[in-house]
């Protein structure tokens, strides 16, 4: 009994489902709006970020101009050694993968490090908001041993009402809201970074 | 393709877990432990209560209106590019999967967790039909390695110990014998399953929440798991309960900061990811909603808020009974407090004993992040239980006994008296024998010199009674 191999299945069992929800009225109260007065908001959104980052594992550095961005990669081990680098702020970071000569995104299983600008942060929870318009291969920011992303301090947001208010009516695509590292606790609750995804988070923040 | 389930006795399926001491109490600290951190991100948000009230109203407003809802969550998934498919129980939502992967002529799959997939018995369907499914999530690995089932909706090798993990690696990853380091462990896995993505024809997730408005799904990982495994293959299958559902885009945010905060203490998830539409012209995002049973559990009054269950597992983590007696003793895919509400509505005689799997504590009800009574549930299912004549006999000839007793005072006051002279008077290797279970870990009280009766008739017995107004 497999189902049709047409894109839409005749689904006889779509209307026996919405025939079961009618079947039974359900008074309800309507959908309830948020007093946005009573959300939390910070004094200093960017020292929040920062310090919701630490906690979640990733690392932040204040940066005056991309160059300056550079500088602070090359100081890094892993990043100097890195071999192949996808990215997507070459006033940063030059890629050594030309990301529009690829096709399949399998073929980004070496990548070293992905440097991509990210839209904006959230302070309650060291978020960043990455469109995924913006990466020609999402799979970039998940393949990458290593990830650093760069967003503007002016561009810090209180909560999360704040970040989807602010992302509006999402177009068709994907977008993706990156807290820290990749991260597991599945073995005796004990926290280890890097599961699957990255295995640390630079994030820079620019003017 | 319904499964005749084994009825399941709670207290003997502890009673390995429970009488290992020192496993039960780690058990118990380590869930404890995640317990106390979501108290810490609970308390660092003023508007927390506020954030509960109106995630619960939401919940209540889209599952009164879910027809509604649903429909205008399908009219914009297409518009978005997504296939959308309805299966009214398990085993059709399982022939859809198989019927797209046939399709396809795929054979590898990379799976995300999903407790729905879990509910359905997607993996064993489809490794009986030829298929290789394999479960990226660490814990679910672990778990699929050993040839067990998930303990824990969140921490699904909540149970296992390091050097357990140490072994079964040390057996299919090939990791060093004794190896028992995380650090190390994490990494094995990392490298076996980054072959195992880059190897995937298919990428199946569950779902977080789900779009009415914008025709969008959201999976929420720490591992980043569901993403590389949907940002590889064409094919992407997200399987959800239709109760997953959300009105509209803003209403994420008010879940998002539940979620994560409620399950394991982070301020959220590390990836948040928001899928609307396939990834391009040449891939597929197909979309499968699933009622089994969902339907009915509206239909009910008292157990209607059960839908509102976001999966964090919170419930779980706080339960006394669920931390010392294990995940695996409820005998059910979703444990613990909302399992043992679920587990009853699914199949009664079944799970018959799961809502007394529970000491009335409260506990659960003050922590979950949409307000579910559960434990005012789980009081409920009692009364439905013992209706329906599914108590044990011996607890079924007790309780009516103690109803006769406490509507005769007489025949009370005699029973009282024989009862402070029994405690008084009989040996202890009468009261405490093989027979009597109750007083395997008991004590008997010492016996009052008197009855509150005859205190009373001596102490107060000018006392007139308070006049009401």
């Amino acid at each position: 009994m497999i189902a049709e191999a047409n894109d839409k299945e005749p689904s006889g069992s779509k209307q026996v489902i919405l025939d079961r929800l009618r079947g039974r009225v359900v008074e309800s109260p309507g959908l309830p709006e948020l007093d946005p007065d009573r959300l939390i908001r910070y004094p200093d959104r960017v020292s929040q970020f920062c310090e919701t980052l630490k906690f979640v594992g990733g690392e932040s550095h204040f940066v005056d101009s991309p160059a300056q961005i550079r500088e602070i990669l090359e100081g890094i081990e892993v990043f100097s050694a890195a071999d192949r680098i996808a990215s997507t702020f070459p006033e940063a970071v030059e890629p050594t993968v030309d990301l529009s000569q690829v096709s399949d995104p399998h073929l980004l299983s070496t990548l070293d490090w992905t440097i991509v600008k990210g839209e904006f942060g959230v302070a309650e929870n060291g978020a960043i908001w990455v469109d995924g318009r913006t990466l020609p291969h999402r799979v970039m920011i998940f393949i990458a041993q290593y990830l650093a992303l760069v967003v503007s301090r002016s561009e810090i947001v209180d909560n999360m009402h704040e970040a989807y208010a602010r992302i509006g009516a999402p177009s068709p695509g994907f977008g993706v809201f990156v807290s820290g590292p990749s991260k597991t606790a599945d073995i005796e609750q004990s926290l280890v970074l890097g599961a699957h995804g990255c295995r640390k988070l630079q994030v820079f923040l620019l003017p | 393709m319904s499964i005749a389930l084994p009825i399941v006795d709670h207290p003997q399926a502890a009673k390995d877990f429970v009488n290992n001491v020192p496993r039960s109490h780690w058990h118990d600290d380590s869930l404890w432990f995640v317990r106390s951190k979501r108290d810490r991100q609970a308390q660092s948000l003023p508007e927390w209560e506020y954030l509960r009230e109106t995630a619960s109203a939401i919940k209540r407003h889209t599952i009164a209106n879910l027809a509604d809802y649903l429909q205008e969550f399908e009219a914009n998934a297409t518009r978005m590019g997504a296939v959308v498919h309805w299966a009214a129980d398990a085993a059709e939502h399982n022939e859809i999967v198989l019927g797209l992967l046939r399709r396809n002529e795929t054979h590898r799959i990379i799976k995300s967790k999903s407790m729905l997939t879990e509910e359905c018995g997607l993996n064993e369907y489809l490794i009986e039909n030829g298929i290789d499914v394999v479960d990226t999530d660490l814990g679910e690995r672990i778990v699929q390695l050993r040839g067990e089932t998930p303990s824990h909706i969140v921490l699904p090798a909540i149970h296992i110990k390091k050097e357990e993990v140490g072994e079964t690696f040390h057996q299919h990853l090939g990791t060093r014998k004794g190896e028992a380091d995380p650090q190390v462990l994490t990494e094995a896995a990392r490298g076996h399953l980054r072959g195992k993505f880059l190897d995937g024809e298919v990428g199946i997730t569950g779902v977080n929440f789900a779009i009415a408005e914008t025709g969008g799904i959201v999976v929420c990982t720490n591992e980043g798991n569901a993403d590389l495994g949907v940002s590889l293959p064409r094919i992407h299958i997200a399987c959800m309960g239709i109760e997953k559902l959300l009105p509209r885009f803003e209403n994420l945010a008010v879940f998002t900061r539940l979620l994560a905060r409620s399950a394991t203490g982070q301020p959220i998830t590390s990836y948040t990811s928001h899928f609307h539409g396939p990834r391009d012209a040449d891939s597929e995002l197909h979309i499968v909603l699933v009622d089994n049973g969902r339907t009915r559990i509206r239909d009910s009054d008292t157990f209607r808020d059960s839908l509102n269950c976001i999966r964090c597992g919170a419930c779980m983590n706080t339960c006394p009974v669920y931390r010392r007696s294990g995940g695996h003793s409820y005998r059910a895919t979703v444990p613990g407090p909302i399992g043992s509400v679920l587990g009853p509505s699914k199949d009664m005689k079944a799970h018959k004993s799961l809502p007394y799997a529970c000491s009335l504590c409260g506990s659960c009800t003050d922590v979950c992040p949409v307000k579910i009574p559960l434990h005012h549930q789980l009081l409920a299912w009692r009364k439905v239980l013992v209706g329906q004549r599914l108590l044990a006999w011996n607890k079924r000839v007790g309780m009516k006994a103690a109803s006769w007793l406490f509507r005769h005072p007489r025949v009370f006051a005699a029973a009282g008296y024989s009862a402070r002279m029994a405690l008084r008077y009989l040996p202890k290797s009468l009261t405490h024998n093989r027979l009597n279970e109750w007083a395997i870990d008991r004590d008997l009280p010492d016996p009052p010199k008197q009855s509150f009766r005859a205190w009373y008739a001596q102490n107060r017995k000018n006392t007139q009674a308070e006049q009401s107004e």
